[in-house]
């Protein structure tokens, strides 16, 4: 392997990574806090992809300029959050916080699955492809090879203002600080006035959100179809369960460490690249089955 | 008294039997993608089948008789489909099956039509060893296979870019990504055999991203990359690669691609080649002034909203054939509306036409169905890329002879056979 191929992928690595983080800080934001695997979180990024895509299409046909598709990702991800993520949490989870862990796995994998079905009702079985956003930033040629300014330095630069800003807003802010008291001890929180249900409300919105936001900036690199939510919790769950359930900086390097052994593989054994995440994830466990930086101590983030 | 009952039965009997024999309505099943990535395939397949049914039916049925057909959806996993298909062969009174897109799926429901004894079209999948490797006697199938939809698009490759040196691969990581190179690649290094293989990609079914491959391609410089991808991974992949200029610098072999042209939109650049799975195309050039194929084009667009892609076609082969096989055994019955047997009887050396050019059935039950290969062009009238220079081939010259298997047919072909295959030439 050249030095040339070498950058070459590891660009590629960085590029796949930062869109794999963005979804599963979500994911490991809510299991951090509310002790929930939540299976929905694939049909979330889904249809973050999906209104997206509808949004920034209606713009276009009402001639508006590209540009635009920026914030309606933005749109959309909140969207998926207060429509998607609140009565989600409101109405189902609330009931089975209590409940054993098989029970809470089956009701969001429900919720997963009916969201599905609801994704072939409204949007149909056809592909989509809306690629304005990503066209609208040009390509940049490193080494000879083309790469979009989009996935080589967007959506690198977006991960890491969320990893920044999710660690600032946890630990500086007073709503953050809110989180963190309910997530070491609930009922301590609650015995010196903290609403723990609305903290839970809260979290839930903004991880359901962020796999909006997941799924709205995935959208211009891929066809939206059926199924892309199965695939993408799949790989989100490998990357948050080999970082352990809830570390937030853990799932950036366990993200970067997936991507990074993908695309490496595609350059020197492609026959190997889909293995190479659950191979990680595999040597991982066997070694540290509480993930790379999971403790069995209270504290989930 | 008891003679006279007895006579007076004995001289109604012919007519009651003559009667009761011609039933209520045929009754097709049809297994087809409803749900997951296929039904991109197969939603078009089910809406050209209620078209094509309406049709059959307004003008009178087949011989009389209406036609009514129900779905089976393929997505619904192997269990599932075995038993519903079971269910509508058996107490569901189906006479004629028509199964199935996926090729595992034909694989399984082939000795199941057979253990029915229930006559089955296979009507749109790809694999050639059905065929090559069993004998059937209620299978037949109303399209081509794998092997001439690749030798098509190799002998295409070769006609219209004879001296490229590289090529890379990128197929989707199952049965028909592997099997399709499997016969494209010994099929190109029989006929052209200096041209070296540069790369060989297979990313998983349903990859969202094929950024990393692409930029292994860039810097791998190959001259041809042949995918034979389709769906959301086809369009997937020709975006991100027309996205990063890939297109540009290398020439793309796309075998399905027809199916795929109004969604890619204008990411398909103009000099690609582009493939049918048979002779399908919404302007087949020789068909595209034909009073029934204009009518039936603009009943599906105004249904659907969209230009008919090739399952669409494999549909109306499948009805066809139906049409046809059931008005021959009728006339050789006499008129009179045919058994089983006399069906299977008919269905030696059928010829049907759908909305391509006729298709007959081989001895070995294989459908022997022109190819058509073209090259993608941008010019304007279409919001999408449609096709230039068109060559369909004549179906039986590409296809394995009756009892020889493929791979090792093709493995024994040289650079003569590029100009044995029949082909008429189109420019647009």
């Amino acid at each position: 392997m050249t030095p040339t191929l070498f950058l070459l992928a590891l660009f590629d690595g960085i590029a796949y990574a930062a869109l794999v983080f963005i979804v599963a800080l979500g994911l490991t934001l809510i299991f951090g806090v509310m002790r929930i695997l939540n299976i929905a979180h694939g049909s979330l990024y889904a249809i973050g992809a999906y209104a997206t895509v509808s949004l920034s299409g209606w713009a276009l046909a009402m001639g508006l300029a590209p540009i635009l598709a920026f914030p309606l990702m933005l749109v959309s991800a909140v969207l998926v959050g207060l429509l998607l993520g609140g009565p989600i949490e409101w109405l189902l989870l609330r009931r089975i916080y209590d409940k054993p862990e098989v029970l809470q796995l089956l009701v969001t994998f429900a919720v997963f699955m009916i969201l599905e079905d609801v994704q072939r009702l409204v949007w149909g079985t056809r592909p989509y492809f809306e690629a304005t956003a990503l066209q609208a930033l040009g390509n940049v040629t490193v080494l000879g090879v083309t790469y979009t300014v989009y996935q080589l330095i967007l959506l690198p630069a977006v991960a890491a203002a969320l990893l920044l800003g999710m660690r600032f807003f946890l630990r500086h802010t007073i709503i953050g600080k809110l989180i963190l008291a309910t997530t070491e001890d609930r009922e301590a929180a609650q015995s010196i006035g903290i609403d723990a249900d609305k903290v839970f409300l809260f979290t839930f919105i903004v991880g359901a959100a962020l796999a909006g936001l997941g799924g709205a900036l995935a959208s211009p690199t891929t066809s939206i179809l059926p199924g892309m939510g199965a695939d993408m919790i799949v790989l989100s769950f490998a990357v948050v369960a080999t970082a352990g359930l809830g570390q937030i900086e853990g799932a950036a390097l366990c993200a970067l460490m997936i991507g990074l052994g993908r695309s490496f593989a595609v350059y020197v054994w492609p026959e190997a690249a889909t293995l190479v995440p659950y191979a990680i994830m595999v040597a991982v466990l066997s070694v540290r089955p509480q993930g790379l930086f999971g403790s069995s101590s209270a504290r989930k983030i | 008294m008891k003679t006279w009952l007895l006579t007076a039965l004995c001289a109604a009997m012919p007519l009651t039997a003559a009667a009761a024999d011609k039933p209520a309505s045929l009754k097709v099943g049809m297994t087809t993608f409803l749900t997951g990535p296929a039904s991109v395939f197969g939603v078009p397949a089910k809406n050209a089948a209620e078209i094509l049914v309406e049709t059959i039916n307004a003008q009178g049925g087949i011989g009389g008789v209406p036609v009514e057909v129900s779905f089976i959806d393929e997505g619904a996993g192997a269990e599932t489909l075995t038993s519903e298909y079971r269910r509508l062969a058996e107490s569901g009174g189906a006479d004629v099956m028509f199964a199935a897109i996926s090729s595992g799926n034909c694989q399984t429901l082939a000795p199941l039509a057979e253990d029915l004894k229930v006559i089955n079209f296979m009507w749109d999948c790809g694999t050639q060893k059905i065929f090559e490797e069993h004998s059937y006697k209620y299978v037949f199938r109303t399209q081509a296979n794998a092997t001439p939809e690749m030798l098509a698009a190799v002998i295409y490759l070769l006609k219209t870019h004879p001296d490229f040196k590289t090529i890379a691969v990128v197929n989707q990581d199952y049965a028909w990504g592997r099997d399709s190179w499997d016969i494209f690649r010994t099929a190109l290094m029989a006929m052209k055999p200096d041209v070296k293989v540069v790369g060989e990609f297979f990313p998983k079914f349903g990859s969202p991203d094929f950024s990393t491959e692409i930029s292994r391609l860039q810097a791998l410089r190959p001259d041809v990359i042949l995918s034979t991808n389709w769906g959301g991974d086809l369009d997937t992949f020709v975006q991100q690669a027309a996205q990063r200029g890939l297109m540009n610098s290398s020439t793309f072999v796309l075998p399905l691609a027809e199916s795929s042209l109004e969604r890619l939109g204008s990411s398909l650049p103009s000099g690609h080649i582009v493939g049918a799975r048979g002779d399908h195309y919404f302007r087949h050039p020789e068909r595209r002034d034909d009073d029934a194929f204009k009518d039936f084009m603009a009943r599906y667009e105004e249904k659907t909203g969209e230009i008919s892609v090739y399952p669409v076609f494999h549909t109306a082969q499948a009805f066809a054939a139906l049409q046809a096989v059931y008005e021959k055994a009728i006339a050789a019955n006499g008129g009179d509306w045919p058994d089983e047997d006399q069906v299977l009887a008919a269905m030696a050396g059928l010829e049907f036409q759908g909305l391509g050019r006729p298709v007959t059935i081989r001895e070995d039950h294989q459908g022997i169905e022109a190819q058509l290969m073209a090259t993608s062009v941008q010019t304007g009238d279409h919001p999408f890329a449609t096709l230039e220079n068109i060559m369909i081939f004549d179906g039986a010259d590409i296809t394995a002879p009756v009892g020889e298997v493929s791979v090792d047919w093709i493995g024994g072909l040289d650079a003569s056979f590029l100009d044995q295959v029949g082909v008429a030439t189109y420019a647009d």
